[in-house]
């Protein structure tokens, strides 16, 4: 029916719904990064998220394909919407978690990253969700694990989840994302979530520019992302808005730095996202927050919840990606040959 | 007495590179000259057996000496201890080795520097001979009882791990380590642009989310070393310098006829910063550095600026490096990978002659020191033979220390230490 | 059976759906993906042709629902479902190539009373090659045809195959 390796990719690869030939399926071990995957797998990824939305109309959520299955909630830093998130598409799918929160562990005892997460494979769980504040941590527990690794945001290198529902909703709006202006607004040298956005819509030939104070925009960022993505950096917020399709506001983050952070007024006098600036960029371009939004600051109340406000279907997305993802990287045991009771046998 | 026949020589101190065999009596090197001439010498030895040592395909050299590298013991000991360390480094063709004080207790008083020489006596017969903490206990307030450690035997002083920060305090120990003939070593590091930094600064820094420190974290307290050391007209030796923007600090002030030397570690002059991903063998202070630094560093190794190969050996056992990258300790290990590095990097590719390669082995870090390094008659019997094409794997399991944290495991050489003579003992032999 | 034969059977299909209907104003077909969707689609042009009746086609992908993936290595790619009507207190023909185990049937049940309450259901297919391994029945049946476990019913239609006809093979080891 489907080949489990991964073959070439199609030629023209619409969107899901259209595909009645032979459907490509990738396999994936983990998902520790937008970096790795090809602009055809991330495709895919998109494509096998639209069922999961359409689930999430229905009245009834829930199905029992991955019942039995358990998946393992690893947040090591503090983190409550991404974590429900991960519970929920979970729960939808009949799995069943295992939940892991850095405040109550015993990581606070001073047990080792390696010795709770052997802990964790203990119990067996199927697949494990980790966030992380150290860049590389979930890198570094994939070698020691035989399960697959999902990143839900490691230090500030990656948050490849976040990118993906990023994606699809822009996709959904624009009907593609190919070649758009992207502008990122904020803290970009700590932002896991600006990294995963450039890894990803760089590859579809997206132009990015980066904006914020000038000691949070690293020169080299410039030059961290896909081959040919043209990436440009500005402190000005009427350059950075001007022809802009897609907006990406970030949260300031307090705890990521360890150094004396920008006085609020003056963040709010030169970064804030209002409808004043909002209006230089092209006419419906969409406002994107990974969240969550601190109102008044990094954004105005009038674009939180403006028209161009992309901000809860996000949340949608973002369940309807992960699902797909528990969906993909937990697979079963290996099939040997054709069963009679497949349905590509005629059922 | 030993016979060392059919070896190349090569003498820094003396210019020689010929086929040449020595002769030990004892402790010392009895003479060094034609065949003929030592088997004279030899024949007249009557009563005691000679025993002969051949040197075919070997370059004989004055004994190495590594002026930077962690011991560990006193209070480190599961990573490595002087028994371990010294066999490493004799593995490695050290005959004699610096090791800094940051253990637990710091080496900042004359009954820890004891301990350690006492220790040493009873380990693989490499000397040891250690350095001793600045400041008290290294904590960067007040000096520490430097006169009390000379006597008992060491040869410099650093607070290595951290930077003397206090500039005044610098003055303070240059001037007072000048009057007592001691090399002040400094670990230059700008604390508050190295804060919370892994890896240096750069396009990969920011494509792997590490936290980054510039290359000026470095340069800005060379630079301030060096303006110390000319107020005060004391000896000033640089700890593994790893940045361009620092050799040219370091060379200016040799121009300016100041007491400037330098150090860099094989890793330095090998790796760089795009070779760092999550691997905590990559991870040390300073932090590799960029292609152009490294690629200045050559130039450096190649022109005189710099003076000395130290390997900064930093064992620290598996389970305190197998955690996330941010988290590891900084360092790898180095004594047996220091000589095949140096041959690989520096002399295979024509980069520098052997006698260079020699030199910054053994009478660069002598002369930092102070001392001398030389085969001649009367000169303690410190010899390194080595091979620059014995073909090897290094394999990181098989080494003598007791810590595996090195980025070099599996990686293949042409060329290695052969055999280690201290004062007149073969100590090691491959 | 050659194409011509599988054109008049789903003719005559969609004229016995109509008849045993009782009114056709609740009416509405699910294709199962794949070949289900082909299917229903021309069930529902007969319909029209014929009876004059426009009955509104969805199609159901029933892959989340199969009770087997936990044995599958590689999960399978999911198509979307596509049914823009409400389930709700329809009369439901649910359409497929072949019954065999009734496996697919109770997942594609599974499914729609996820979506909401029809009011009924029915199940109507091309082939019912018997083996039920579920109490699963067809209410309206193309053909029967008996088969043995070491045998496969392989139908082809043009929409997806470039080809119509629906043949008995031998299964290969």
């Amino acid at each position: 029916m489907i080949p489990a390796a991964a073959a070439p990719p199609l030629g023209a690869s619409a969107a899901g719904e259209n595909l009645l030939g032979n459907s490509v399926s990738y396999r994936f071990s983990h998902l520790l990064g937008i970096e790795a995957l090809t602009a055809e797998q991330i495709t895919f990824l998109l494509d096998q998220s639209k069922p999961f939305q359409e689930i999430q109309k229905h009245p009834l959520k829930k199905l029992a394909t991955l019942r039995g299955k358990s998946v393992a909630l690893a947040f090591f830093e503090p983190s409550t919407r991404t974590r429900i998130s991960f519970a929920t598409a979970a729960s939808r799918l009949g799995a069943d978690s295992m939940n892991l929160q850095a405040e109550s562990s015993s990581l606070k005892k001073g047990e080792s990253l390696l010795d709770t997460v052997h802990t964790l494979d203990a119990m067996k769980p199927d697949c494990i969700v980790m966030r992380h504040a150290s860049s590389g941590a979930p890198d570094f527990v994939a070698k020691h694990l035989q399960i697959p690794v999902i990143n839900a945001g490691d230090g500030t290198h990656e948050h490849p989840t976040q990118a993906l529902l990023d994606a699809l909703t822009i996709r959904d709006h624009l009907g593609h994302i190919d070649k758009l202006n992207v502008t990122i607004l904020g803290d970009i040298q700590h932002s896991r979530v600006a990294r995963s956005n450039i890894q990803l819509l760089g590859k579809f030939g997206c132009r990015f520019t980066l904006c914020g104070p000038a000691m949070w925009l690293p020169r080299e960022i410039e030059r961290v992302g896909p081959a040919g993505c043209e990436i440009r950096r500005t402190s000005r917020m009427d350059e950075a808005l001007t022809d802009a399709d897609v907006i990406i506001v970030l949260r300031v983050q307090s705890e990521r730095m360890n150094e004396p952070s920008l006085p609020t007024d003056e963040y709010v006098l030169q970064y804030q996202l209002n409808e004043e600036r909002l209006a230089l960029a092209q006419p419906g371009a969409l406002v994107l927050h990974p969240g969550p939004m601190i109102r008044g600051l990094e954004i105005d109340s009038a674009v939180a919840d403006g028209p161009q406000s992309c901000v809860l279907e996000q949340v949608t997305n973002g369940v309807a990606v992960r699902m797909a993802l528990l969906y993909l990287l937990t697979g079963g045991e290996p099939s040997v040959g054709a069963k009679k009771d497949s349905p590509s046998a005629g059922d | 007495m030993l016979w060392i026949k059919n070896g190349r020589v090569i003498d820094p101190a003396t210019n020689i590179d010929a086929k040449l065999d020595v002769l030990i009596d004892g402790e010392n090197i009895v003479a060094c000259g034609v065949p003929d001439d030592i088997a004279q010498l030899a024949g007249k030895n009557r009563g005691a057996a000679n025993t002969t040592f051949d040197a075919t395909g070997l370059i004989v050299a004055p004994g190495f000496i590594d002026l930077h590298c962690h011991l560990r013991e006193p209070g480190g000991e599961a990573s490595e201890t002087i028994v371990t360390g010294t066999k490493a480094a004799a593995r490695g063709g050290f005959t004699a080795i610096c090791p800094m004080p940051n253990t637990r207790p710091v080496n900042d008083n004359a009954s820890v520097t004891r301990s350690i020489i006492e220790r040493a006596t009873f380990a693989a017969g490499v000397r040891v001979w250690p350095i001793g903490a600045c400041s008290a206990g290294s904590k960067g307030e007040s000096l520490a009882e430097i006169a009390a450690m000379k006597q008992a035997g060491i040869v410099a002083v650093s607070d290595d791990g951290k930077p003397v920060a206090n500039a005044k305090l610098m003055r303070q120990i240059m001037d007072y380590c000048g009057s007592l003939g001691l090399p002040v070593i400094d670990h230059c590091e700008d604390v508050s642009l190295a804060a919370g930094a892994v890896m240096r600064e750069g396009e990969t820094s920011v494509r792997l989310g590490h936290r980054g420190m510039p290359a000026a974290a470095e340069s800005i307290c060379v630079g301030r070393d060096t303006q110390v050391a000319a107020l005060t007209g004391g000896r000033l030796h640089i700890a593994h310098l790893s940045a361009k923007a620092s050799l040219e600090l370091v060379r200016d002030a040799k121009k300016r006829g100041l007491a400037v030397t330098c150090e860099v570690t094989p890793h330095h002059f090998t790796l760089i910063d795009e070779d760092v991903a999550y691997d905590t063998n990559f991870k040390m202070n300073p932090p590799l550095a960029s292609r152009e630094d490294r690629d200045a560093l050559l130039a450096g190794l190649a022109d005189g600026t710099v003076d000395a190969i130290a390997t900064d050996h930093a064992p620290h056992e598996p389970s305190s490096k197998a955690v996330e990258f941010d988290k590891a300790p900084f360092g790898i290990t180095g004594f047996e990978t220091a000589l095949a590095l140096g041959l690989q990097q520096l002399v295979h590719t024509g980069r520098i002659k052997l006698m260079r390669l020699v030199e910054l082995f053994t009478t660069g870090p002598a002369r930092v020191l102070g001392m001398e390094r030389r085969i001649a008659p009367g000169q303690p019997a410190d010899l390194t033979l080595f091979s620059t094409d014995h073909a090897w794997t290094f394999r990181s399991n098989e080494s003598a220390s007791k810590s595996r944290n090195t980025p070099f495991d599996g990686r293949e050489f042409k060329g290695a230490p052969m055999a280690t003579i201290v004062a007149g003992k073969v100590i090691c032999r491959r | 059976m050659s194409a011509t034969e599988i054109d008049r059977t789903l003719q005559r299909v969609a004229h016995e759906i109509v008849e045993r209907s009782g009114g056709t104003s609740n009416l509405a077909l699910i294709g199962v993906r794949r070949r289900g969707v082909p299917l229903a689609n021309r069930i529902a042009r007969a319909m029209r042709e014929i009876d004059r009746v426009e009955v509104p086609v969805g199609t159901l992908d029933i892959t989340l629902y199969r009770d087997d993936l936990s044995k599958v290595a590689a999960h399978p790619v999911i198509q979307s479902s596509d049914i823009n009507f409400s389930v709700d207190d329809k009369d439901l023909i649910l359409v497929d190539d072949v019954l065999y185990t009734g496996r697919t049937a109770r997942a594609a049940m599974n499914a729609l009373f996820d979506l909401g309450r029809p009011r009924s259901l029915r199940l109507c297919v091309l082939i019912d090659r018997g083996h039920r391994e579920m109490p699963i029945e067809a209410s309206f049946v193309g053909r029967m045809v008996q088969t043995s476990d070491s045998e496969i019913i392989e139908v082809k239609l043009r929409e997806i195959d470039q080809d119509e006809r629906v043949i008995l093979v031998d299964r290969v080891e």
